[in-house]
């Protein structure tokens, strides 16, 4: 295959990526008032919303989108990795470990605690919307 | 069941499972994989850990625990201790322990 052309002026950038919640409301409260992220597009769209997430550090940066989960895929797409721990996502974070504490005193289920891996230190959470988030540390 | 445990014990994979929940019980199969990973630097898949796992459980040295959504992995050592104490001397009689 052709090689893809990284001098600029076609490269793609990553600006969604999504994750499917069970309830866009309950999502929307966890993704801004626990996790801390800001709301930026908010649509009425048929019975749901195009509904999106930013971090306040970075408005313009990728977007998460707060997706309705009510395909019959789902559900079982999402037990599945639940049960075996696998996050639907990664978020950056300064410091995993003062996260774990202010987010598990917030009562915030973390599946697992703060980790050190050679560059990195991971924890991973409940986002009460039927995902488990990763939270990266990159030393 | 001692054959279980035997074979449990003769794969350094499994025994570098046990490992990891010596420093961690309770894990998810994800951070088992992970652990392995960037700890031995072994590439194993989901699936081979799983299987791993099912041998450490057909053994009794590793339980799993389901709570709610989750499943989480627990080391048991009681097994260990039947074979440990099966060569060790009997304490004689009138010894001080």
């Amino acid at each position: 295959m052709a090689q893809a052309d990284t001098t600029g002026e076609h490269t793609m950038r990553i600006h969604l990526t999504s994750v499917f919640v069970d309830d866009q409301a309950k999502a929307e409260r966890f993704y801004t008032d626990v996790l801390g992220f800001v709301k930026k597009h908010d649509i009425p769209l048929g019975t749901a919303r195009w509904l999106t997430v930013v971090s306040p550090e970075n408005p313009d940066g990728t977007e998460l989108l707060l997706e309705p989960g009510d395909h019959p895929a789902v559900g079982p797409y999402k037990d599945a990795l639940v049960a075996d721990g696998i996050p639907a996502a990664a978020f950056a974070v300064d410091d995993a470990n003062a996260e774990f504490k202010r987010l598990t005193d917030l009562g915030v289920r973390f599946t697992q605690e703060p980790l050190e891996m050679d560059t990195v230190i991971t924890a991973v959470l409940d986002d009460t919307c039927g995902n488990l988030i990763q939270l990266q540390q990159l030393r | 069941m001692e054959e279980d445990l035997f074979k449990a014990l003769a794969d350094p994979t499994r025994r570098r499972i046990l490992d990891g929940l010596v420093e961690r019980d309770g894990q998810t199969l994800f951070e088992i994989c992970a652990r392995l990973a960037t700890d031995h630097g072994l590439g194993l898949t989901r699936q081979a850990v799983s299987q791993h796992l099912a041998v450490l459980e057909a053994a009794d040295l590793v339980r799993t625990r389901r709570e709610g959504r989750y499943k989480f992995h627990d080391l048991n050592t009681e097994p260990l201790e039947h074979v440990v104490t099966r060569w060790l001397r009997p304490t004689p009689p009138g010894s001080t322990p």
